[in-house]
């Protein structure tokens, strides 16, 4: 494990305030990875006729990672997802989980990764949080893109692929207390993240936009008393209009395909073969 | 966790709720990583899995069905896709979850004092207090009418002498509901008592030899001069109507529940049959598999439809115990036949406990005799039907 402190940029905004926080999360929905997805046979699309559609796994660990933070620091878990009405079943998800309210942006048309980062920023400029903690990506498309553009547009710092020290298993886990370490001023964040060789810390000034890895927590059940209080706890409608956005897409979708069928493998007599095969069709050693 | 596409067949998700799925798809998501990965080994050593107690507690399905308290106050559709899924994992702890709430909570929460109601029911909603009932005893099942357990009053005190028997979560109980006969003995006698852990004379014990629903606890329970204050009676009913109102609430919800046990035999046994290739082929692509594929499914959805209708009927407060009586008949000896039926496609595999439906198969024994057995509900059908009482 490497152990790296990298200073990020700094911004002038209003900083975490003693022990109240406000921490803007997101919710996005997506197909659920158990469906089977098919591409349309023009490629304009998958089929959507009877997917079933859940939040963004990434999103959610940043769900509870923001309602951790706020349960030790106190504070308030703001939740914002883009889309068609649908998305409110996510948005009511993460209510459920415990955020105290919602912001949906109302926009059902074709939008690509700076449109929602542009999005996102006008939520932020209106929301004022201290934290933004969003998934890494999006299971759907992957892209893994959002997060730091929103910090670019907001010239904020950026943690991508927040991650834990202590394993999911671990009794700091058990605990639920947050992965990120707020300093004691209120003026940093600390956030462990994955690399490639092992893990890196880095100490970013507030406000800041993190995203979150797999590592990060294990996520709540939404409790069934949560559910029930989520059905009257407030969802906001903006629309990119109100927001001021235009979100014209940059990228546009021009092909889907699926990805080739993965042929069956064979089994090999003996270890002779084997080697044989990877040296002569394989061409691998 | 949204069902596989063909077990939703019929679209059932279309009829529910935002908030009925979620209720459902949050505790599906919870038996799916903390129930499934230990459930077998539990069965296996004959031990109820209570770690588990205060998770449920803490995600609010311990009584979930009913108003405060510290209770999430759901709707009858919410409760039965909660407890379908519990059953998924396994029926005995579906039977935690409808012991504690329905035939404990609920008669506390109906019948209950103010005072008893803030004494017991937060806690049980919280899981820190496990409750049970007790109306069964060695003698008397399928009529209850004729129990003998008594209490007889002395001062300011009623003393209890009896036994029960069958009674789920006996042994882990804090509070048992006890129904006793009062001095003038007849059925109209028979009172609601709340009998608690350590009360002199009060003890329990648990019934060996089960090879159904071992990871559950299933126990007597011996009263012997036990003094119980007057203050832990339930004083909102009297007679027999008492307890068979708190089986006519359990047994809804148990007809909707069992389901859950069919599913997960049925998706098994599906996956097995794709999987497992017998002369070079699966054995899903043979017409005896499909077959029993087919009538498994079919089962399922009318399962489902049915369960649905019926919850939808208590919510509007129209539902009749005839009604309860059908469902719970159709649905569990539906369950059975296909946890049967997906045991044998399994073949030798299916006998062990390595796969779930020999573990479903034998909890549904149970599952099929208690709560009224079959051919209780089937003479009440008949009675139904026909205007002869077939009992006398």
């Amino acid at each position: 494990m490497v152990d790296v402190p990298v200073s990020c940029r700094s911004r002038e905004y209003p900083l975490f305030k003693e022990k109240d926080v406000k921490i803007l999360v997101t919710a996005k929905r997506v197909e659920d990875p158990e469906s089977k997805i098919k591409v349309k046979p023009d490629g304009s699309d998958i089929v959507r006729e009877g997917l079933k559609y859940k939040i963004n796994p990434f999103d959610e660990i940043g769900v509870e990672e923001g309602l951790r933070l706020v349960a030790k620091h106190g504070g308030e878990v703001v939740v914002v997802s883009i889309g068609g009405k649908e998305v409110q079943e996510q948005l009511r998800h993460a209510l459920a989980m415990g955020a105290q309210r919602a912001v949906w942006v109302n926009h059902t048309g074709a939008l690509d990764q700076m449109g929602v980062a542009g999005l996102l920023q006008k939520v932020v400029e209106k929301e004022k949080p201290d934290l933004v903690v969003l998934g890494k990506q999006s299971i759907d498309d992957d892209q893994n893109q959002v997060g730091q553009y929103l910090a670019e547009y907001l010239g904020w710092g950026q943690a991508t692929f927040a991650s834990k020290v202590e394993s999911l298993e671990s009794e700091q886990e058990k605990s639920k207390t947050p992965a990120l370490q707020v300093g004691a001023d209120g003026k940093t964040v600390q956030v462990v993240r994955e690399v490639d060789n092992g893990l890196a810390t880095l100490e970013c000034q507030l406000p800041a936009v993190v995203t979150t890895d797999l590592r990060l927590n294990l996520p709540r059940y939404a409790s069934l008393p949560g559910i029930m209080k989520a059905k009257s706890k407030p969802i906001e409608e903006l629309t990119p209009e109100k927001l001021g956005v235009d979100v014209t897409p940059k990228v546009q979708v021009v092909k889907l395909a699926s990805p080739p069928e993965r042929k069956a493998g064979i089994k090999v007599p003996d270890v002779a073969t084997l080697v044989d095969k990877l040296r002569n069709e394989a061409k691998v050693v | 966790m949204p069902r596989a596409d063909i077990t939703d067949l019929f679209r059932i998700d279309d009829l529910l709720s935002d908030e009925e799925k979620a209720a459902r798809d949050t505790v599906a998501r919870f038996v799916d990583n903390e129930v499934l990965p230990i459930i077998g080994q539990h069965f296996r050593d004959g031990t109820f899995p209570r770690h588990l107690v205060p998770r449920l507690a803490e995600m609010g399905v311990l009584g979930a069905n009913l108003q405060g308290y510290g209770c999430a106050g759901m709707n009858t559709v919410s409760y039965g896709l909660i407890l379908q899924e519990l059953e998924r994992g396994d029926s005995g702890l579906r039977s935690f979850a409808s012991v504690q709430g329905s035939l404990c909570m609920f008669p506390i929460h109906s019948y209950g004092s103010e005072e008893q109601k803030e004494r017991f029911l937060p806690g049980m909603a919280r899981g820190e207090l496990i409750g049970c009932f007790g109306l069964t005893e060695a003698d008397f099942g399928s009529n209850p009418a004729g129990l003998r357990t008594r209490a007889r009053r002395d001062g300011d005190d009623w003393v209890l002498n009896g036994s029960k028997a069958w009674i789920t979560n006996g042994t882990l109980a804090d509070v048992a509901v006890i129904w006793a006969k009062t001095d003038e003995g007849g059925p109209e006698s028979i009172r609601g008592f709340l009998v608690e852990k350590g009360m002199p004379g009060f003890s329990a014990r648990e019934i060996p030899g089960k090879f159904s629903l071992r990871a559950s606890a299933t126990s007597e329970l011996s009263f012997q001069d036990v003094r119980v204050p007057d203050r832990n009676v339930l004083p909102g009913v009297k007679g027999l109507r008492g307890p068979l109102s708190c089986l006519n609430n359990a047994r809804l919800t148990i007809a909707f529940a069992v389901t859950g046990a069919a599913i997960a035999c049925f998706e098994g046994a599906r996956e097995y049959a794709l999987s497992r290739g017998q002369f070079d082929k699966p054995i899903a692509g043979y017409q005896l598999t499909q077959e029993k594929l087919a009538d498994m499914l079919q089962e399922i959805v009318k399962a489902q439809l049915l369960s649905l209708r019926l919850a939808r009927l208590k919510d509007e407060g129209k539902v009749t115990p005839v009604m309860v009586s059908l469902a719970k008949r159709n649905n569990v000896k539906a369950a059975l036949e296909i946890a049967r039926v997906a045991r044998g496609i399994y073949g030798a595999n299916g006998i062990t406990d390595a796969y779930p439906p020999i573990r479903h198969l034998l909890n549904l024994e149970s599952v099929y005799t208690y709560e009224g057995t079959h051919e209780v509900h089937t003479l009440v059908l008949g009675k139904a039907i026909t205007g002869f009482d077939a009992f006398s």
